[in-house]
């Protein structure tokens, strides 16, 4: 139990830090020698809702550079996108934003 | 061989098999289902039987067998508690998903006229799959490929190897079921981007 005590908004704390403090967590996207391009950016335009330019663009980061952070949000979050990258058969984890 | 396509009129997924292809297919799903059925949900022989027997949660360690490690990679690789969590709610759910979806394979391969055992010669499947039963069949293709390349340890751009090894050499017939069940899933996957 506590007691509410008074609080003083910090006026040094601008709106994004407080949106980067929110969503600290990212899903990762790895590089496999096995899925398809095609196939890859077909998940990220069904799963995210992304349109098929930005799928492409992650599609081809976790080619040529092997991952690519596909998406952030709270870890709850995070963890759902993983679970279901998982089960389209992508390889996923998640981590804290860097 | 003809791989998907998309009906004009009907909007469907079709596809036609020689009855070998359906028959290879439906082995192939068979076989996954039975990998993700088979090993034990909870490999650990080092807890109490009565213990073992009482847990009804899922495993917490990654799969000894390399292809099921695949299939179920670790969320948190620098995290190993969290990782066990993670593995411990989702492992059985992803299990039986991939297990449903190789079943929707054979189910649909058998309605469309595969017989239990292929004798007849000539015989020709044609599959016609809405779009949810065609995305089912889209993944469980990754799940097969990710098996088949798993066990036969294909690596990014080893084709040259691949086609250097002799017709016969049974690991040569089994990359070109891989690269077959590949060339499936991309005629699908162009057949469902297409309106």
């Amino acid at each position: 139990m506590s007691a509410a005590s008074p609080v003083e908004v910090e006026p040094t704390r601008t709106p994004d830090e407080i949106t980067v403090l929110a969503v600290p967590w990212v899903t990762i996207v790895w590089n496999d020698p096995v899925n398809l391009m095609s196939y890859v950016t077909y998940v990220f335009q069904k799963y995210f809702g992304y349109d098929k330019k930005k799928a492409e663009k992650l599609m081809l980061e976790v080619h040529e550079d092997g991952k690519s952070v596909v998406s952030s949000g709270s870890r709850e979050e995070m963890e759902r996108d993983v679970q279901a990258m998982h089960e389209y058969g992508l390889w996923a984890t998640l981590d804290k934003q860097s | 061989m003809s791989g998907f396509t998309r009906h004009r009129r009907s909007k469907l997924l079709i596809a036609t098999f020689t009855g070998f292809e359906a028959d290879l297919l439906r082995s192939l799903a068979a076989q996954l289902v039975e990998l993700l059925r088979n090993e034990a949900a909870v490999p650990r022989d080092d807890v109490d039987p009565l213990e073992a027997m009482m847990d009804f949660s899922g495993p917490t360690t990654e799969p000894d067998d390399p292809v099921l490690a695949r299939l179920f990679p670790t969320a948190y690789p620098r995290d190993e508690e969290s990782a066990a969590e993670f593995r411990r709610f989702t492992e059985g759910t992803l299990r039986d998903g991939k297990a449903n979806a190789a079943i929707t394979i054979i189910d649909g391969l058998e309605d469309a006229g595969l017989p239990p055992e292929l004798t007849e010669e000539g015989l020709m499947i044609d599959v016609e799959l809405d779009q949810p039963t065609a995305e089912t069949w889209m993944r469980s293709f990754t799940d097969l490929r990710l098996a088949l390349a798993t066990r036969l340890e294909v690596e990014e751009g080893d084709e040259d190897y691949w086609h250097s090894l002799p017709d016969d050499d049974p690991r040569a017939q089994a990359h070109d079921i891989y690269d077959w069940v590949g060339y499936l899933q991309e005629t699908l996957v162009q057949a469902l981007s297409s309106r």
